[in-house]
């Protein structure tokens, strides 16, 4: 990133907020239906040391933190399987193929039903919605496997575990870490979609609270912190990926973004 | 032909195969909480397309229910595409213009789509308009940053070519530009498609009067249990039936590009 797109991008977003001041100033828009940006802003802040709200915050990302270890623990070694043995992988990819397009969300007034504790059903939810990325992603990369690497090690007498971690998994790994990235995005949308309907604590909870009681900055002001937290877990796993898998952008021909 | 046919066929032998288990087992359980999938087809049937043939075999409850649900959810996710691919293809050929905006997009991007709704529900109320907002903005920065970088990259030799011919600019844009980024365009349009159908959901779930995912709500307050069942499994179906629909338009679409590859 150059100086001149750091300084542009700097420049769009505060022309968007002195926008939405001035509309909000000027009358054009109710500052009581939509509260000033400068309101928001200092809700924002206010969030950052409430201890309410920190502790709703941290309920979910624990909610995803598990549910995303959970998906991992099941969904990697269930793609290495599926990716290794062609037959297993053609006999079963049917049902996943059926299963995979079926919104997670709709499955939350059953989830509800089975887990009577709102946390539980928010987990198990949480784990069933990011299995897939990973699932396929994982797939995807086991195939992608240079055979002749896979040869060269059996004939030097390795066995089939030591291929699948010498070989298969670091040649996958790209692949993983991209479905990971997406399983992270698919996590926080339905920890605080299960928030929303179901209740118990976290952000999701903490919006319709504010959103009950017609706390309209402060609704924003989370809002603010989840696109902040969205962007940063986004940035993390992107600069991650870029600085372990050079080597796989150098051969893949692919712009190191 | 035909042999080839019953070979696709034969690979999907664990569909039934699972059905039966799921049969078998939800039978011998007598669970309350998880009746036997032919208990909840029969449901599916009776509850929403037992009606006259007139109407296409559709019910009252599938009208008042499962029409709205799709024409919102149509009509949001084809605004929201039109939007995006639009100011998507305008952004990628103006530089200057998106490095303005893009630490903009990039954090509306990051939001978790369902965070918004309750703001929603306190700008706009209860009803369609919910739904059409939550659908639009849950669906557009896919399809956005997508057509972006489409627009952005492409082969300087086409554009260069498209000079030489003394193409106009809306030739250029029709026949060089947005089939050059048709592929990246597709790609977001799919993720948008199953992101469309998660928001129909959620936003049904907390704020309508009707809709599919109204119906559910009001089978799990009343403990219909096969209802309950019945929605879920329509709307897995409706996001099988989209998924598959789509990838059989991109096909169609994008079949110049997989040849070329």
């Amino acid at each position: 990133m150059t100086k001149g797109t750091l300084s542009r991008g700097a420049a769009g977003v505060c022309g968007f907020l002195l926008i939405a001041e001035a509309l909000g100033r000027t009358g054009v828009i109710d500052p009581v239906v939509l509260p000033l940006a400068s309101t928001v802003l200092g809700e924002t802040l206010g969030l950052a040391a409430d201890p309410d709200f920190l502790l709703q915050l941290g309920n979910t990302l624990d909610a995803c933190g598990v549910g995303l270890l959970f998906s991992v623990a099941i969904a990697v070694p269930a793609g290495v399987l599926l990716g290794t043995f062609r037959k297993v992988e053609r006999s079963a990819r049917p049902l996943v193929e059926f299963l995979r397009p079926i919104p997670s969300v709709a499955l939350i007034p059953v989830a509800q039903f089975l887990f009577r504790d709102p946390e539980y059903a928010k987990v198990s939810l949480v784990i069933f919605a990011a299995s897939w990325p990973l699932l396929i992603n994982t797939m995807y990369g086991m195939r992608e496997v240079d055979p002749l690497a896979k040869e060269t090690l059996r004939s030097f007498g390795f066995g089939p575990l030591a291929v699948i971690g010498r070989v298969s998994l670091p040649s996958a790994a790209p692949f993983i870490v991209t479905g990971l990235r997406i399983a992270v995005s698919v996590t926080l949308i339905v920890a605080v979609s299960v928030e929303l309907f179901v209740g118990g604590t976290g952000l999701g909870t903490f919006m319709s609270a504010a959103a009950a009681g017609n706390q309209r900055a402060e609704m924003l002001g989370a809002v603010v912190w989840a696109g902040l937290l969205g962007l940063a877990a986004n940035g993390l796993l992107a600069g991650a990926e870029r600085r372990l898998f050079r080597w796989h952008h150098a051969r893949t021909g692919e712009p190191a973004r | 032909m035909i042999l080839s046919l019953l070979g696709r066929l034969g690979r999907l032998w664990i569909v039934p195969v699972a059905l039966a288990v799921w049969e078998l087992a939800a039978r011998e359980a007598r669970a309350v909480y998880f009746p036997p999938p032919s208990g909840i087809a029969l449901h599916v049937y009776e509850l929403w397309f037992s009606g006259p043939p007139a109407r296409l075999f559709l019910t009252d409850d599938a009208v008042a229910h499962i029409l709205p649900s799709l024409g919102r959810l149509l009509l949001g996710w084809s605004a929201a595409c039109l939007l995006g691919v639009v100011a998507g293809v305008a952004l990628g050929r103006s530089a200057r213009l998106s490095q303005y905006l893009s630490p903009l997009i990039h954090f509306a991007r990051s939001l978790p789509p369902p965070v918004l709704l309750p703001v929603f529900l306190v700008l706009v109320g209860v009803g369609t308009p919910l739904q059409l907002a939550g659908i639009v903005f849950g669906v557009v920065w896919p399809v956005l940053i997508n057509s972006i970088d489409g627009a952005r990259y492409i082969d300087r030799q086409y554009l260069d070519t498209a000079q030489v011919f003394g193409l106009s600019r809306r030739e250029r844009l029709t026949r060089v530009i947005l089939p050059a980024a048709a592929p990246k365009i597709f790609a977001g349009l799919r993720l948008s498609v199953a992101l469309a159908l998660i928001m129909m959901i959620i936003s049904e779930l907390l704020g309508s009067t009707e809709g599919v995912g109204y119906r559910l709500l009001i089978a799990q307050s009343q403990l219909d249990i096969l209802t309950m069942w019945a929605a879920t499994l329509l709307l897995g179906v409706l996001g099988i039936l989209f998924n598959a629909a789509f990838l059989a338009v991109e096909r169609r679409v994008l079949g110049w590009h997989r040849a070329a590859l």
